[in-house]
């Protein structure tokens, strides 16, 4: 009999339902392949094995009754430690909020114990999620399941590689300029920024607030479409929340890509992408032709901006995001002469180079004088973005494009150098500024045999023609590998 | 040449609406410190603000009180700076797309009714209240600080005059007027001492006549209407000395100490916050649609002007009709005693006059208290049926606001009706006149004067009670 840790989140959901497994066997399994698996990859930050535990049991004892709180119930499921939990340490992986113990939870976090999922922890990432590989987390690197001197991605590395590594079914993350379809690439599994606003912001620690959106990482489209079922739809406590419930995407989950326009963004293909990663993107490009989709090949000019951009908004909102962490009220308090000097001792102290410099990059991008030049700029590039995007989506129904130009790079490749970092997410950075929904998929693995990921991007609120494409994709690639790590056989 | 003042007041009002500008907590003032809390209000990492409909509802009220026009789209903004009483360590404030523009107040003062433009209402969210302990509670000295955040997020409305002012009268009369519209609207109790209305002033001069502005200071710390004048004729005082001397005044933000009487610097143009204002993203922009609108213009309350003009037409004079339209108080009770039959000026007079005193002695508190339209009305009707007399009334208003009874009873009780019975009152003057022959015969030989010492001594033999009136008439008729 297989592991169940490696089950996907469907198969499982199946099993809870026919009574062929209990979500305390589940969480048996991936408890498991946890114990062997994190010496090695240390995706997680915390594991809250008694919480898991209570859930479990509670979701059995929920299935016995006959109560079915929907595709999660009893699923083990690991979060992104920048998404609060009560009573349950939050970190951010920033060394200020050590030991921070969040009074509430957040939306996500709250509909995902309503629905019965079994929360297994916290999962690592690159400090306030900035970064593409977690070596921004104060608290250790994680590393990638299918080569472990190399970095999973980031900034939700640790959620990736728990996932690819059957550490967890499920995981959520946050993407804010990629950190959600970058390691779900580098590390060979889904992962899904919806459209900005249909997952509430509430308890999701801000690094960026226009940019910033919750979404899945899983093993399959029809896994990520499960979870968002489960946290997306209108919350009040978020403003700028869509009104209205999730609408159906699984009804065209089997409907394939035959008569569907699919535009190749010519900025975002070609130059700048690794050999082998273009290579698989166009293998799968002639699959959809083949399978009935028109191939279109379209420019987005003002895209070219889009990095400098998001290199503005991103740290400007973050320089204001961050200043509540003064060791006034919670986290770390380093004390000084007076409270400037206690609040700029304890900034210096619990914020790693990464966020420092962000917010350096941000104030500096806010000053009088310079806001119009930077930030203002930055805005009317983005207007351009969305406007470009607008007229793409009227003559393609989905655009496509690597997810990231590269494969995994070995740990420590790119921490010296913040730039050649900052281009790992060109490809995913788009979608962040326009506020659209965007899917990673895996389609192959490169001569190192490191996963290759392809992105589809939608218009906003079209999640159900992404997940059309993205499922056809799936089915297309036959992926079916898994990570070396995620073997039961490997200690 | 004399220098002319130019003058421009930032007022921020405390809205009383039930809950904060952002989250669901009680925006009530006096609760036990930091009980009144939320992760929104705390500025806890993930917490999310959402916009109060009423207080932008409240705000409306305000911008359309003050004739301001409503934008269609309003944003908020993020005003950075650290300070460990403001959770987030930015302030979210509308910036440069506020609710409300281009309004004006009229104000009166003695030299006559000056329109001062207003710029813009905005809205904006309060910090918390720091506690300094030790050393005189300031900060620099201070051993230790305490924090209640049940300030933190409560509705502030931020109302900026052009700098249409011209002296610190006109200034105290522009808050004052400002004052008396907030209240009436409903929006704010307006509690200087409870810091629920404060006001900084900014302050230049300028050669009489000259249209171009001289260099600004900002004066902060003033929490009484009184001190803002103060603070202003001193700053009027400090830089006339200034550019008389030849010496340039600093533009700066300086500090009014109560005590002392005097301004002094805080912070130079140089040590100035930048604020790095940019729009706030966790909000989206305040809709304010036409029937919005229409529904909270059609349904604005009398402000002062409209009430001062209405009790002018009743037949107030000026001075008496500002008084009374200022204090919502004193106007319901003025308006509920005309309309049961009360003489307007005579009750509009006991107001400010002998009322005011009352309140002023005794703590009476006019909206709960014993005086009201109704005993106004029967003590206004005794005096004009020569029932009381004017300093009798007095009597009895004091009585009525003891709580003795209604005007009649306590005029009773004390026995202060007014004889005015002939009948009763024949064989006191006949007493009078049999005592006083030589006083008689002077007013025959046409001495009129000599009659105001025949009724004293009849008032004298009565007590007091007997009604003048009466009582010289009845003199006349026994003398002629």
């Amino acid at each position: 009999m297989s592991d169940l840790a490696d089950l996907t989140l469907a198969a499982a959901a199946g099993g809870l339902r026919s009574g062929d497994l209990s979500a305390v066997e589940l969480l048996e399994a991936v408890h498991r392949r946890a114990a062997m698996t994190e010496a090695n990859l240390h995706a997680y930050l915390t594991l809250d094995r008694e919480g898991a535990a209570r859930a479990a049991v509670g979701a059995d004892a929920g299935f016995k009754r006959g109560a079915d709180l929907g595709p999660l119930q009893g699923i083990p499921v690991a979060l992104k430690d920048n998404m609060v939990t009560r009573g349950l340490e939050t970190t951010c992986s920033s060394k200020i909020l050590a030991g921070y113990l969040p009074p509430y939870d957040g939306t996500a976090t709250t509909r995902l114990r309503a629905g019965g999922a079994v929360i297994l922890g916290k999962t690592n990432l690159d400090e306030f999620a900035m970064g593409s590989s977690t070596e921004n987390s104060a608290y250790g690197t994680s590393r990638n399941p299918w080569d472990p001197d190399r970095v999973p991605g980031g900034s939700s590395g640790g959620s990736a590689a728990a996932v690819a590594a059957g550490s967890a079914m499920v995981a959520f993350g946050s993407d804010t300029g990629g950190s959600i379809r970058q390691p779900a690439a580098l590390c060979g599994i889904v992962g899904m920024k919806p459209t900005y606003g249909l997952v509430s912001r509430y308890g999701l620690i801000a690094f960026a607030s226009s940019l910033d959106q919750i979404g899945p990482l899983a093993r399959s489209v029809e896994d990520a479409v499960a979870a968002l079922e489960v946290v997306g739809g209108y919350d009040p406590a978020d403003s700028t929340s869509y009104p209205g419930a999730v609408p159906d995407y699984r009804s065209g989950l089997e409907s394939g890509v035959s008569g569907l326009r699919i535009g190749v963004v010519t900025e975002l293909n070609g130059a700048g992408i690794e050999p082998a990663v273009q290579a698989a993107v166009n293998r799968t490009l002639d699959q959809l032709e083949n399978a009935g989709a028109t191939i279109v090949q379209l420019s987005l000019p003002s895209v070219e901006y889009a990095l400098s951009a998001y290199y503005l908004i991103a740290p400007a909102e973050c320089s204001a995001n961050l200043a509540r962490f003064d060791g006034v009220r919670y986290g770390l308090r380093r004390l000084g002469e007076n409270v400037e000097e206690m609040m700029s001792n304890t900034r210096a102290e619990g914020f790693g180079p990464e966020v420092t410099r962000r917010i350096l990059l941000g104030t500096y991008a806010l000053s009088a004088g310079y806001y119009d030049a930077f930030y203002g700029q930055a805005q009317r590039v983005r207007t351009l973005i969305i406007r470009d995007f607008q007229a793409a989506y009227e003559q393609a129904d989905v655009l496509v494009s690597p997810t990231s130009p590269t494969t995994a790079f070995p740990i420590g490749a790119r921490t010296d150098d913040p730039l050649s970092m900052y281009m790992s997410d060109v490809c995913t950075i788009p979608s962040n500024l326009s506020g659209d929904p965007a899917i990673s998929v895996p389609v192959g693995l490169d001569d190192a045999g490191l996963p290759i990921g392809f992105q589809v991007m939608a218009p906003a609120l079209g999640e159900p023609v992404m997940f059309r494409v993205a499922a056809e994709v799936e089915r297309l690639a036959a992926f079916g590998v898994r990570a070396p790590l995620a073997s039961s056989e490997v200690g | 040449m004399g220098y002319e003042p130019v003058i421009g007041i930032e007022t921020h009002v405390e809205l009383t609406t039930n809950s904060k500008m952002f989250c669901g907590c009680p925006a009530d003032f006096g609760a036990p410190p930091n009980t009144n809390t939320c992760p929104v209000c705390l500025g806890l990492p993930g917490a999310l603000p959402v916009v109060n409909g009423t207080a932008v509802e409240y705000a409306m009220i305000i911008g359309l009180g003050l004739n301001c026009e409503v934008a269609p789209r309003s944003i908020f903004a993020r005003k950075n700076y650290f300070y460990p009483d403001m959770p987030k360590n930015y302030q979210i404030s509308q910036y440069d797309q506020p609710l409300c523009v281009n309004g004006h107040l009229d104000v009166e003062t003695g030299a006559g009714t000056h329109r001062i433009g207003i710029t813009r209402v905005h809205m904006e969210e309060d910090t918390g209240k720091s506690t300094h302990v030790g050393e005189g509670g300031r900060i620099q000295a201070a051993s230790h600080s305490l924090i209640d955040f049940n300030r933190a997020g409560v509705p502030l409305m931020e109302i900026v005059s052009e700098p249409d002012i011209r002296s610190a009268e006109q200034a105290r009369a522009f808050v004052t007027e400002l004052r008396a519209a907030v209240l009436r609207l409903g929006v704010s109790d307006a509690k200087l001492e409870e810091g629920s209305m404060r006001f900084d002033g900014n302050i230049s001069l300028r050669l009489e006549g000259s249209e171009a502005f001289g260099t600004k200071v900002e004066v902060k710390n003033m929490n009484s209407i009184r001190s803002l004048q103060r603070a202003l004729e001193y700053e009027i005082e400090r830089q006339t000395a200034l550019l008389e001397a030849g010496e340039p005044v600093v533009q700066e933000t300086r500090h009014w100490d109560e005590e002392a009487g005097t301004t002094s610097g805080m912070r130079s143009k140089e040590e100035a916050f930048d604020y790095r204002y940019f729009p706030e993203p966790d909000l989206v922009p305040v809709a304010v649609d036409h029937q919005w609108r229409a529904r909270v213009a059609d349904s604005l309350p009398e402000l002062p002007a409209q009430a001062r003009g209405r009790y002018i037409e009743m037949g107030l004079d000026g001075p008496v009709a500002t008084v009374i339209s200022r204090d919502i108080e004193y106007g319901s009770v003025f308006e509920a005693a005309v309309a049961a039959g009360g003489d307007p000026q005579t009750v509009a007079n006991w107001l400010t006059g002998e009322v005011t005193a009352l309140v002023r002695r005794t703590d009476l508190s006019l909206a709960a208290g014993p005086i009201d339209g109704a005993s106004l009305a029967e003590l206004s009707a005794m005096v004009s049926d020569g029932r009381l007399s004017a300093s009798a009334a007095k009597d009895v208003l004091a009585g009525v606001a003891a709580g003795e009874g209604p005007p009649a009873a306590v005029a009773e009780q004390r026995d202060l009706i007014q004889v005015s019975d002939t009948a009763a009152l024949e064989p006191v003057v006949d007493e009078v006149l049999a005592a006083n022959t030589d006083a008689i015969q002077k007013l025959r030989d046409g001495d009129d004067k000599v009659i105001g010492f025949l009724i004293g001594q009849v008032m004298r033999a009565t007590g007091g009670k007997a009604d003048p009136g009466a009582v010289t008439e009845l003199i006349r008729s026994k003398a002629g």
